[in-house]
């Protein structure tokens, strides 16, 4: 107790060991805006603690901002303090030394949001040289966020200091940006806005959308003002903003006449007029152009006064800025980046209809095997490719490091629907050869069974099927460009898939003996290729990459018990667009309509609804003038 | 003449007077049962179910006559079921909307004007989707003349403009079926929009309220339904029966089984093709324009791909190539779905699991589908024949 | 005796294959032509040709007095103007009676409205009767065509030629199959169509095309290398070489 009455007491002479290059007297100075500092007036304070250019300045701001700065009752001095045992641990500001007191005689200083928003920009100056890299990039990344004028100084000073070349360069683009907008002479601001153009940074593209603000202005004479262009705008809409701008009458709408009209009902006449005679919209105006003539109310605003109200103001689009030679330049920069955009949008789509085109192919190619080997439409496809993607989900049950479980998973699911397949092909499919029509109706009834059966174990609520960690995030090549690691991973995949089966259908004997069976079953068998086992096998591969297809489509959309059914129409229009029976034509149909939907949904991106409605309708179309497909076999082999 | 052509019709085909027979003494017990005209042993609902069911009959007939007869296997003429529905549920809407909107503005000073009118009935029937203007396809939505040619013509246009696309350019067999289920996908894709001018995925509701019979009660309205519907089913088996019995139906069962020799024949296979499946389509509309004012509600969906695949599903377990075979189906996988799906079937407890059917109905369903192609291609309708021919 | 079909220059190939090569073949009314050729010679495809199944690369067809081009029409549109065609693999609608196969091909007007609104007349029936007595299924009639024999198809397929009433008759390997009186017959009913029409028979059998007792044209490569009796292409070296010295 007595050691605390001393420090007290210590403390207490503290201000005679005042030095020149203390805080606390600065401090004292503005003593009022300190203890109770508002958003408007603690300006010019932090300006005084900046430019002091102390080396305390910044701790100060910093514990100012966190409210652990205390100033003391009896005299107003301010000390550091933290809560501690038997009341608060005091630091002193400048000397550092430490000292308990009892909390009652401070008074702890709370600024209020918007000044220790001020604070934070105050400190920014000092973030930015702080030898701590961490505290510079955080100050660069809150400066990014809200470009303001007043930091280009400390900005462009901590350029030179700068170690780290990418915060470096950083920087000198902020600089730029600054310059760019607030820049002191046009010739600056003009040159900074030049070295942006063609910057398809969306940063950028801020800058310069921001430079070339316009508002509207309507005038009777000659603008004075950097002029954009003159607006025109529909009819009612000029004479609106005309109504708004200039104090014109505004227009009366119906609703306003019927009101006024029944308000002026006497005896179930207005104005002389039979109440129930005004039906129509000319008998109400005629009743109230009566009734405004008696002035019992406003007149119409006629569609004369608004022709020649529009006649005589003209309304422009100005710029914010004043000076044309800035705008005129941001404006090429402008132009020359939307042009780059353009180019970078193009390839990103592509990207997009590369990475469509590679799932519809995956979707579909174990479907245009069996269809086109076997002429047997599989109506249960889509459910074998629900059926990959719940293994894909179930294994993951089981193993739970994601990279391991995909791995396992990929020839599980290849198994498991392989056996499907087969499965269904001897029980049902091989009794129907020959009658097409009745093996998509029986498959449609398996694939019936099968989505109930999967709704009945895994329940109607979708599965994840996580993708490992490598496969997470984007490669990104400039703001507009990017494409997610996992579409690029299934990309490789539909790649690997067409080598691997032109590779079976090419360069082995079981290739060869299915494209027998194709071409000429009977004459297959007659040469001891057995052709029931050629189906099965054919039948089985296919089903087998539905498997995979549906582990990979897993990785990006929901597994749910009716999957199968949102790829299984996309999947035969993918099979017919491109031709049946040969792989080429199955990447020929998958492109084009991969292609065609990101073109569609691009021109009409808010509906995706509309686009499948387009494509479907497009496709329609498209089999009218080539009933075959893209890749179309001729002549007697394709056997009509 | 008319009169001696059909009654020889008649007697040259048992089947079709025995259906007819039938089909009137069922309509006559369900009038004596209800609730409207006799004893109310059959509850309003259930006679709203019994006057649905004829109207899916009289499209499994129709769907019978384009793939059982004609071989066309049309995966979307529930599309033109629904566009049937469609039409008449605008003039529904429409016209109650239009009374209760009356009725709120009669309370004004002053009469409205027109442009009020079909503001304020717009702003009731699409504040739902954020609209308040009356998009083009509604055009004659207030005229129930206009609206019941729309049953019949829009139906009848789609299918003539598909199907002349299609069969022009030699589409067969799975790939028609595809086309088809693309057309219907595309169809109800659309109607899904808010934009489409129907409301979106809303469809139209309130379709049981017929305008101008307010007061009337819902047990009369619907035997009136019924009865309308199984009169459609009666003229609507007469017109196949008619169409399929003659050298048309010869015409049309040797396309189905070889097109390319009726072609060498001298047949044009197109317009065959053409006729039917837009004679069908038509039949399908009237379908749906009965349908949905005993259903209620109509919404896209109804017009989904899965539901003309049913449609097959029926046409397929009743028997193909009979008219009567697809009643069969329809009647028999309908109303056994409702029991089953409704709940109301008793769950089969295993012991270690308990069998809801519910869930199980399905994978039923589907399994059965797959042994009736594989085992009894002829459906239901084939038993029958047996039975007749062992007597 | 007037020209009734007329091909020039007509060639097709398929993938690269030249099915028909140059072809240029000439028919009159009346008249009966066999064609033979050895297998890939291009027989089966000439009569696609004509019949509007195969569309040439080049060439002409012209058909009839007014001379119209084959080439443009339908098949169905070809049947109409008169081309009938037996098939070498009969094809009957197996799932019709055989009076209904008989009705299906005999001549009336062949639109929609014209077959909804179609009522059977007496002719007609007679005709069905006499065509049915001349190919000797008079007892069948009511039988589905589907239980037939082989042979009882083959005649069923003439049948139906015939009552089309055509004025060109294709007919692929009519004996295929036959008992040598059955060939006798088959020769009698081509010949008797032959008086009044165009007819045209593909044949392997020498036998058979001897009998018929016609121009001959053979067929090979897609070309014609012969023409002429059947005495006169026998003898001709290069048939002799190709087909029957093999």
């Amino acid at each position: 107790m007595l050691r605390a009455l001393l420090t007290v007491l210590t403390l207490l002479c503290l201000p005679a060991a005042v030095l020149a290059q203390d805080l606390q007297p600065l401090l004292q100075e503005n003593q009022a805006q300190i203890a109770k500092p508002s958003r408007k007036k603690v300006g010019p304070v932090l300006d005084a603690l900046v430019g002091s250019g102390l080396p305390q300045a910044q701790e100060f701001l910093e514990k100012w901002q966190g409210k652990e700065v205390y100033q003391r009752q009896e005299d107003g001095l301010f000390f550091y303090a933290v809560k501690g045992d038997g009341g608060l641990v005091l630091t002193d500001i400048d000397s550092g030394e430490t000292a308990t007191i009892d909390a009652k005689a401070m008074k702890q200083i709370k600024p209020n949001g918007g000044v220790r928003k001020a604070i934070g920009e105050a400190l920014v100056q000092f973030q930015l040289s702080s030898p701590d890299l961490t505290r510079r990039q955080e100050a660069v990344t809150a400066l990014a966020r809200n470009l303001d004028p007043a930091q280009l100084g400390a900005l462009e000073a901590s350029i030179s200091g700068e170690t780290d070349a990418a915060l470096k360069a950083r920087k000198e683009q902020l600089v730029t940006y600054l310059t760019a907008r607030f820049g002191d002479t046009p010739e600056t601001r003009i040159a900074a806005i030049n070295t942006l153009s063609g910057d398809i940074r969306v940063e950028t593209r801020a800058v310069l959308s921001q430079i070339l603000t316009t508002k509207t202005l309507s005038t009777q004479s000659q603008p004075d003002a950097n002029v954009a262009g003159t607006l025109s705008l529909p009819r009612e809409e000029a004479y609106a903003l005309l109504v708004e701008t200039q104090d014109l009458p505004a227009p009366l709408t119906n609703d306003v006449i019927r009101k006024a009209l029944e308000a002026n009902i006497e005896g179930g006449k207005v104005a002389g007029v039979s109440a129930a005679s005004l039906n129509t919209i000319a008998a109400r105006n005629t009743a109230y152009d009566a009734l405004a003539a008696s002035g019992k109310a406003p007149a119409r605003v006629s569609e004369s006064d608004i022709t020649q109200a529009l006649a005589t103001w003209t309304i422009y689009e100005v710029y914010e800025d004043p000076d044309p030679a800035v705008t005129a330049a941001a404006k090429a920069a402008q132009d020359a980046v939307n042009t780059k955009v353009a180019v970078s949008q193009t390839a990103d789509l592509a990207l997009d209809a590369l990475s469509l085109t590679s799932i519809y192919f995956l979707a579909a190619i174990g479907l245009a095997i069996t269809f086109g080997v076997m002429g047997v439409i599989n109506m249960a496809h889509g459910e074998f490719i629900m059926m990959g993607a719940y293994t894909g989900y179930v294994v993951q049950l089981f193993i739970p490091n994601y990279t391991v479980s995909l791995i396992v998973a990929l020839p599980l699911a290849f198994a498991v629907t392989f056996a499907a397949g087969v499965a269904m092909e001897r029980l049902v499919i091989r009794w129907l050869y020959n009658r097409p029509l009745e093996t998509l109706l029986a498959t449609f009834g398996v694939s019936i069974a099968l989505q109930q059966l999967a709704k009945n174990i895994f329940g109607t609520q979708a599965r994840p099927l996580t993708s490992p960690g490598w496969l997470d995030g984007a490669l990104v090549f400039n703001d507009v460009i990017q494409i997610s690691y996992i579409r690029i991973a299934i990309f490789v995949l539909a790649l690997l898939f067409l080598a691997l089966l032109l590779f079976i259908l090419k360069r082995t004997r079981l290739g060869l003996e299915t494209r027998a069976v194709t071409q000429n079953p009977r004459m297959a068998a007659s040469m001891g290729i057995n052709p029931d086992r050629i189906k099965m096998l054919t039948f089985g591969l296919g089903s087998g990459i539905a498997g995979i297809a549906g582990v990979a489509i897993g990785l990006y959309a929901k597994v749910t018990s009716e999957m199968g059914s949102d790829y299984i129409v996309q999947s035969f229009m993918t099979v017919v667009v491109g031709g049946v029976g040969n792989i080429w034509g199955t990447l020929a149909g998958a492109s084009m309509i991969g292609t065609l939907q990101k073109g569609i949904e691009w021109l009409n991106p808010s509906n995706t609804l509309a686009a499948q409605t387009y494509m479907i309708l497009f496709i329609i179309l498209f089999i009218q003038f080539r009933p075959k497909g893209i890749v179309a076999l001729k002549g007697r082999a394709a056997g009509d | 003449m008319t009169k001696a052509l059909s009654k020889t019709f008649l007697i040259r085909h048992p089947s079709t007077l025995w259906v007819l027979a039938s089909l009137g003494l069922f309509t006559l017990i369900v009038s004596v049962l209800s609730e409207a005209a006799g004893t109310g042993l059959i509850s309003t609902s259930f006679v709203k179910t019994l006057g649905k069911t004829l109207c899916l009959c009289l499209i499994a007939i129709a769907m019978d006559v384009v793939w059982g007869y004609c071989g066309i296997l049309s995966l979307g003429h529930f599309a033109f079921f629904g566009i049937g529905g469609y039409a008449i549920g605008m003039w529904l809407m429409y016209a109650r909307t239009e009374a209760i909107v009356a009725q709120n503005l009669s309370a004004n000073l002053i009469p409205p004007t027109d442009s009020e009118i079909s503001d304020a009935i717009a702003t009731q029937i699409f504040g739902v989707v954020g609209a308040s203007e009356f998009p083009a396809i509604w055009a004659f939505s207030h005229s129930l003349t206009l609206q019941l040619l729309m049953v019949l013509l829009v139906p009848g246009l789609l299918a003539l403009v598909f199907g002349w696309l299609a069969f022009r350019s030699r589409v067969t067999g799975v790939y028609l079926s595809i086309l088809t289920q693309a057309m219907t996908l595309a169809l109800a894709l659309y109607l899904f929009q808010n934009d489409s001018g129907l409301r979106g995925n809303n469809g139209l509701s309130g379709l049981q309220n017929i305008p101008g019979f307010e007061a009337t009660s819902q047990a009369v309205i619907s035997l009136a339904f019924f009865w309308a519907s199984a009169l459609a089913l009666a003229l609507g088996y007469l017109l196949f029966a008619w169409v399929t019995a003659g050298k048309m139906g010869s015409v049309i069962r040797a396309i189905r089984d070889d097109e390319a020799r009726v072609r060498f024949l001298g047949y044009q296979v197109e317009s065959y093709k053409l006729f039917v499946f837009t004679l069908t389509a038509v039949v399908s509309g009237i379908a749906g324009a009965l349908y949905y004012p005993q259903a209620g509600i109509i919404n896209p969906a109804e017009i989904a791909p899965i539901a003309s695949i049913y449609l097959a599903v029926w046409v397929a377990i009743g028997g193909r190539g009979k008219l009567y075979g697809a009643i069969i189906g329809a009647v028999f996988v309908s109303l056994l779905s409702s029991y089953f799906t409704g709940g109301s079937a008793p769950d089969i407890n295993l012991g270690f699991y308990v069998i809801k059917w519910t869930d199980w109905w399905l994978v039923l369903l589907g399994l059965s589908f797959v042994a009736v192609t594989l085992l009894f291609p002829g459906g239901i309708a084939s038993l029958f024949d047996k039975l007749a021919r062992k007597q | 005796m007037s020209t009734l079909l007329e091909m020039s220059g007509v060639s097709v190939s398929f993938d690269g294959f030249k099915a028909i090569n140059n072809l240029s073949f000439q028919i009159g009314e009346p008249e009966m032509r066999a064609i033979i050729g050895p297998n890939g010679a291009g027989k089966t495809t000439f009569m696609d040709i004509i019949t509007g199944k195969t569309r040439p690369d080049e060439g002409r067809v012209i058909f009839g007095e007014k001379s119209m081009s084959l080439l443009g029409m339908s098949e169905s549109q070809i049947a109409r103007a008169g081309v009938g065609r037996k098939f070498q693999k009969p094809t009957v609608f197996e799932a019709q009676t055989v009076r209904e196969n008989f009705a299906l091909a005999l001549k009336n007007p062949r639109s929609p409205f014209d077959v909804l609104l179609h009522r059977k007349t007496p002719a007609g029936a007679d005709r069905i009767e006499a065509l049915a007595e001349q190919v000797g299924l008079s007892d069948q009639l009511p039988r589905m065509a589907g239980e037939l024999s082989h042979g009882q198809k083959q005649w069923l397929e003439i049948g139906m030629l015939l009552a089309q009433d055509p004025r060109l008759l294709l007919v692929d390997e009519p004996a295929a199959g036959m008992t040598p009186a059955e060939r006798e017959k088959t020769t009698d009913i081509l010949v008797a169509a032959a008086q009044k029409h165009a007819v045209v028979v593909v044949e392997h059998d020498m036998e058979f095309v001897r009998r018929l007792n016609c121009k001959v044209t053979v067929l090979n490569e897609g070309s014609v290398l012969a023409e002429g009796s059947l005495d006169h292409v026998t003898n001709n070296p290069d048939v002799i070489d190709v087909y029957l010295g093999r």
